[in-house]
């Protein structure tokens, strides 16, 4: 009999504890059968955050850290330094890492640490029930903004890639989506070239999944595809930031 | 005997810790400790250790607990602004049990306070600081020399309970040179042993060989009759700690002495001083100087209350931190005095005598 589909080697039988309709599942997935493909599960180990992928440390099948709420890229930064023969990544939620964790991120991509993050985006505080997030949309409503974001009294939604890709030292930052099963292979592609810079030792490799929350949004799941696609997108583009590996940079 | 060297405190305590074997240190440059984030970045380099100057205190904590979770000896320190920064770093270390040393070379407070020396986080080092049910183990010392030697120490306190360590100093001890005496580094052999010992709980991917492991460094309990029996758990290593680990100074403590002083750190330099002016008038005043202050000798105070005892007298350079674990200890059978001294000032052995006398 052929195996056609099957668990990643890289995840833990354990069942997830997220939403229907949520693609943490699938972010996760697409991690760890990258890991699996490079081998790497042996020598990779993960920082989950605080937020619903809190139990992201259950979930993958190697030695994993949780980090305080927006902590991971500093704990992964003393895990990288503590032992730079070990692959490291940090998995974070949008208010993980684009609110509170704003220094931790900031200066571990400007020091260039030898770490993957994965950032996923929903424009919203999932695990906390809803609450408004540095990347929530202008006049989106959330229970903390509830007529709506005003990005007068509040800010604008912050555009973490953008905002990263002015500093020297990132080695590759791309911003995919999760949005459709096309959507989902391209993803995988940048996780598997994050992950690939990784093992080789390149530098500090940023991939963003634009996501949804049809829980907090308040809609069915496809429908929230459908709204982030419409919405999300045009604020957060799908975009290949930098590569430097595909620039011929020294390596 | 081996040779001695003229330092600051600041600086022995950092070559202290790279001889117990420190090879990964992060921190943030503060007064009155910056000699020893400078020491450390010029003699990380030299041993092949991380030296890495961090964007804040709170992500130099957190890479501790990162670290640390690798099962390396590692270290930050701080002084009293920056240290409160770390709390919620050390409320996860402490809550996933993991070894990591912390030095706090205190000045004066609340807030930005001065940079001068002072005792006034005794109760944040003490009991608490950050969130929740857990204890640093607290070591003060008085000197430069104790400053060195207790480097080594909270390292292997901290291997050994799989607890942060906390070295509580003051800004006086951290900018004074005295002569040190250091112990020699650590072989390659023995550090690969300490790395050893936490093989069964740490992440050490590919360290032992290429075998699968799935070990997880976390302080979340979601569950709370899971939680409750971590924080139980936690609390049984407290008092193992309380039971093996209590060390303090008894200096001319005796069954004759008419009064009995406590005091730690800087202060208690001081008020040994006063005590010898006191004593070779013909008085007989003794002094306790703890040297944990957590775990905290309440039994050597509670045994040195002789009948001739007239009153304790205790002396910090705070409004009255430890006095209160004192009162415990002495539990209302003698009055218990004190004087404080604050704003980053340090009393005279002149002041201190003539309060034990005025209380005589």
């Amino acid at each position: 009999m052929q195996t056609i589909a099957k668990r990643p080697e890289s995840l833990t039988d354990l069942q997830f504890t997220y939403c229907p309709g949520c693609l943490h599942g699938v972010a996760h997935r697409l991690i760890a059968e990258a890991v699996d493909e490079l081998g790497l599960k042996n020598q990779m180990t993960g920082v989950a955050p605080v937020g619903c992928s809190v139990f992201a440390y259950k979930f993958f099948d190697f030695d994993m850290a949780q980090a305080a709420h927006g902590r991971a890229p500093a704990v992964a930064t003393g895990m990288k330094r503590a032992r730079p023969d070990m692959n490291v990544f940090t998995y974070q939620g949008d208010g993980d890492l684009a609110a509170i964790g704003t220094a931790e991120i900031v200066h571990a991509a400007n020091r260039g640490e030898h770490i993957s993050v994965f950032f996923v985006n929903n424009a919203i505080y999932g695990m906390t029930g809803g609450q408004m997030a540095p990347t929530t949309l202008k006049n989106m409503k959330t229970t903390t903004s509830p007529y709506g974001r005003d990005v007068d009294d509040i800010g604008s939604p912050i555009r973490v890639c953008e905002l990263l890709n002015t500093l020297d030292a990132p080695y590759y930052i791309e911003r995919v989506s999760l949005l459709s099963p096309a959507d989902i292979i391209k993803a995988k592609k940048a996780v598997l070239k994050a992950l690939t810079y990784n093992k080789e030792g390149r530098g500090f490799t940023f991939i963003e999944f634009v996501s949804t929350c049809p829980t907090n949004w308040g809609v069915d799941p496809v429908k929230a595809l459908v709204w982030a696609k419409e919405n999300m997108i045009p604020v957060f583009p799908i975009n290949n930031f930098r590569d430097k590996g595909n620039e011929g940079v020294a390596q | 005997m081996g040779e001695k060297i003229l330092m600051k405190g600041n600086e022995a305590v950092a070559e202290a810790a790279i001889r117990a074997g420190c090879r990964l240190y992060f921190a943030y440059p503060i007064t009155p400790q910056s000699e020893l984030i400078e020491y450390m970045a010029k003699m990380m380099p030299k041993v092949k250790g991380t030296f890495l100057q961090a964007e804040s205190e709170v992500a130099a904590a957190n890479m501790v607990y990162g670290a640390a979770g690798c099962g390396k000896r590692v270290m930050t320190s701080s002084s009293s602004p920056g240290v409160s920064l770390k709390m919620e770093a050390i409320s996860y270390i402490a809550g996933a049990n993991l070894p990591a040393v912390i030095v706090n070379v205190q000045r004066g407070g609340p807030g930005l306070g001065d940079i001068q020396p002072a005792q006034g986080d005794y109760f944040q080092a003490t009991k608490g600081g950050g969130h929740g049910d857990y204890h640093c183990i607290v070591l003060a010392p008085s000197s430069v020399q104790e400053f060195a030697d207790m480097a080594s120490d909270a390292f292997d306190l901290a291997d050994k309970y799989r607890n942060p360590v906390m070295i509580l100093a003051d800004g006086l001890l951290g900018q004074m040179m005295e002569p040190v005496e250091f112990k020699p580094y650590k072989t390659e052999e023995e550090m690969v042993e300490l790395s050893k010992q936490h093989f069964d709980w740490c992440i050490h991917q590919n360290e032992d060989g290429p075998g699968h492991h799935h070990n997880e460094i976390n302080s979340l309990e979601i569950d709370p009759n899971v939680l409750e029996k971590h924080v139980l758990e936690l609390d049984k290593k407290y008092k193992t700690i309380e039971a093996n680990e209590i060390k303090y100074e008894e200096y001319n403590i005796n069954e004759d002495n008419e009064v009995v002083c406590v005091a730690f750190g800087t202060a208690a330099r001081i008020v040994k001083s006063a005590i010898d002016d006191l004593n070779a008038q013909g008085k007989n005043i003794g002094l306790i100087r703890p040297i944990t202050v957590w775990p905290y000798p309440y039994d050597a105070i509670s045994k040195a209350l002789n009948k001739k005892v007239k009153c304790i007298n205790v002396f910090e350079l705070n409004l009255g931190q430890m006095v209160e674990d004192v009162r415990l200890a002495v539990n209302g059978k003698v009055p218990v005095h004190f004087m404080g001294k604050v704003g980053g000032l340090v009393f005279t052995p002149e002041e201190v005598a003539a309060d034990i006398m005025k209380n005589l």
